[in-house]
């Protein structure tokens, strides 16, 4: 039996004997079999084993069994083990904000913190790391840590699907023969896409900028030229102008826009948001955009709130942009139709569909349209004032929360685009 | 767990061995698409490299394999497991081999400078494959076979935007013969990376057989329908390029 040390010092009376008692069973319980074992060989009166045997239990549960100056010793001990010294492992790395996991000698993962969970799903205990973790340098990191490198380690890690996120790992041993060692996972995303911005921005910004661009210096150069005088042709050439510029000025606002959203650090959204209350007001502020185009609004939206974890700025840009393009390229439907419902079987969650009757999509486009710059029909595009980005941008967000777009489309019969949001 | 502790460390083995098989083709899958998108040789150069080390992971995986049934005589999901290591390398290896022959197509696209829109759908197809491929070695890692399913059914995805790309290819061949040297390289990529998402598939069904040891339902939806894309040479409009 081990001796216990501050909670023997804790109980009392009652709770002291039976703590005494239970530790000392099988030592109580063979000093009376031995007992029994003389008493039935040498014919003793059984009240003589009676009180033999109470009297083992009586000193089993009565006399300490450390003694005065050991007892002394450990409570010594106990009060001076500082807050730190006492606190569990496991409290430490859930107060962590970055992704932390302990493994053991084995490599089997011991606990990960919350960050750490958010952030790559599956790692449970008992998986194995190395499993998980699969990239080369982390492969070699672990196991130079494993085979025990006695400094601490450092690698750049990336995982560039569902979403790029850059980190910077280390691993160290937690040491005091505990036999665990540490992975910490620090969020570099940030800094290595600033990089990544600016390479992408002059990949796909300068190549859709050109053609509008180039545009208006052709009709710069008329007006010096051929057109100089002609006031009607100068007054059509600067609202063509003008019209380009609005549509430059719109490219580099969503190019940003989705920049920043690429930006952002990845964490999976703890924000609850009510769907009803929220596609309501998207609707209230499109309303506007679809007198303009001639298109009637249909909502089916239940009374009560459903709530998502989910970022409401995020998901208010995802409805708008769902809901416009309805409007826009559904035009010659007349009616977009917006419903929210709980999903019907699966995975739990929400349902949002956009519907509207225009001219639909063709099949061999469909599983392409969240691309950036894809476009259906890029007259089409141009006149409705597109940027080839709003469908990337939903996308994207998406692909944060987890959710999923379903699209589907029948020609000349319009199109449907369902948002599944998970409720957990 | 086994009475013999070294029987442990050979399966221990595999199985790391065959996650670290996937980390390499996950890696070389990456690697080669932006080598091509890029036009990066030695990039290109590099991943034709890490084939390899692919290639001699798999023959030890299978020397290992084959010395622990002869040693071992292993039953139920011990031996369901060493076959599984077997059947997953092999079908890493040949990943590995795909994202080979699309980094060696690399210098024959660099040629001639290709406008970026004739990558984009080349880089999201690479995409799926790539998450298809993690989320099935994921479980691989995880053992929940109940995300098995979704990840198998999302093949089609993968199918339909290969067909789209298909069809998008021909079309910048009609447009214009000088494409179609480059179209020609990009389209054997994109069929590369299609069989990508068919290997990732196959690994998902031998997990699912090494976790449960029944099969997968084998009605998979095939949705690759550019056996019969054709593009009408009156109607050589480009199908989403903008310009």
């Amino acid at each position: 039996m081990s001796e216990t040390d501050t909670r023997t010092q804790a109980t009392s009376g009652v709770s002291l004997f039976v703590t005494r008692l239970v530790e000392a069973r099988w030592v109580i319980a063979v000093s009376i079999a031995a007992i029994l074992s003389v008493a039935a060989f040498s014919s003793a009166s059984w009240p003589f084993v009676a009180v033999s045997v109470l009297a083992v239990v009586a000193v089993a549960a009565f006399v300490p069994r450390r003694s005065r100056a050991r007892r002394r010793r450990d409570a010594e001990a106990a009060s001076l083990l500082s807050p730190v010294e006492r606190l569990s492992a496991e409290r430490l790395a859930e107060a962590v904000p970055d992704p932390l996991i302990l493994f053991d000698q084995a490599g089997v993962i011991v606990h990960a913190n919350k960050p750490a969970r958010s952030a790559f799903g599956s790692v449970l205990g008992g998986v194995d790391l190395m499993l998980r973790f699969r990239a080369p340098e982390l492969q070699e990191l672990v196991s130079a840590q494993l085979a025990g490198a006695g400094r601490p380690t450092v690698v750049d890690y990336a995982e560039r699907v569902p979403i790029e996120r850059h980190y910077r790992v280390s691993a160290s041993s937690i040491g005091a023969g505990s036999g665990l060692h540490v992975l910490v996972f620090k969020d570099q995303s940030e800094l290595r896409r600033v990089d990544r911005m600016r390479a992408d921005f002059i990949a796909n910004a300068s190549h859709e900028l050109r053609t509008p661009l180039a545009s208006i210096a052709g009709f710069i150069e008329t007006l010096r030229g051929p057109a100089k005088d002609d006031a009607a042709a100068r007054e059509r050439f600067l609202d063509i102008m003008n019209s380009q510029t609005g549509r430059m000025a719109r490219l580099i606002d969503d190019l940003l826009s989705l920049s920043r959203l690429e930006m952002k650090p990845f964490v999976a959204p703890d924000e609850k948001v009510d769907i009803c209350n929220l596609v309501r007001s998207v609707i209230d502020s499109l309303n506007q955009l679809a007198v303009e185009a001639g298109v009637e609004i249909v909502s089916e939206i239940p009374e009560g709130p459903i709530e998502v974890p989910g970022s409401r700025d995020e998901l208010i840009q995802v409805f708008e942009n769902l809901l416009e393009n309805a409007c826009k390229y559904g035009q010659s439907g007349k009616r977009v139709e917006i419903t929210v419902e709980r999903s019907s079987g699966g995975e739990p969650g929400v349902d949002v569909t956009v519907r509207d009757f225009g001219p639909g999509i063709p099949d061999e486009h469909i599983p392409r349209i969240t691309e950036r710059f894809y476009r259906v029909d890029v007259e089409e595009s141009r006149t409705q004032k597109g940027t080839g980005l709003g469908l990337a941008i939903v996308k994207h967000i998406l692909t944060r929360h987890n959710a999923r777009l379903t699209i589907r489309s029948v020609l000349g019969e319009g199109a449907v685009f369902t948002v599944h949001l998970p409720s957990a | 767990m086994h009475i013999v502790s070294a029987y442990d460390e050979d399966l221990k083995f595999l199985t790391g061995r065959v996650a670290a098989m996937g980390g390499m083709a996950e890696r070389m899958i990456e690697t080669s698409i932006s080598a091509l998108v890029h036009s990066d040789g030695p990039l290109a150069q590099k991943v034709i490299g890490e084939d390899e080390k692919l290639d001699a992971a798999q023959r030890e995986i299978d020397d290992r394999a084959l010395a622990v049934i002869a040693r071992r005589q292993p039953l139920a999901d011990d031996l369901r497991e060493i076959i599984g290591a077997i059947r997953i390398s092999s079908d890493l290896e040949r990943v590995g081999d795909l994202a080979k022959n699309n980094a060696k197509r690399t210098l024959a696209v660099a040629t001639t400078r290709q406008s970026v829109k004739l990558f984009r759908g080349l880089q999201s197809l690479a995409e799926l494959a790539a998450t298809q491929l993690k989320d099935v070695l994921d479980v691989y890692a995880s053992r929940e076979v109940s995300r098995l399913t979704a990840v198998r059914d999302r093949d089609y995805e993968i199918d339909a935007v290969y067909t789209s790309l298909f069809r998008e290819l021909l079309t910048y061949m009609m447009e214009d013969p000088r494409n179609i040297t480059a179209c020609t390289h990009l389209l054997f990529c994109a069929k590369n990376i299609e069989r990508m998402g068919d290997h990732a598939t196959n690994i998902a069904e031998t997990v699912y057989y090494v976790q449960t040891a029944e099969q997968l339902p084998v009605d998979r939806p095939k949705h690759d329908r550019s056996h019969d894309v054709t593009v009408d040479t009156g109607a050589a409009a480009p199908g989403g390029a903008a310009s």
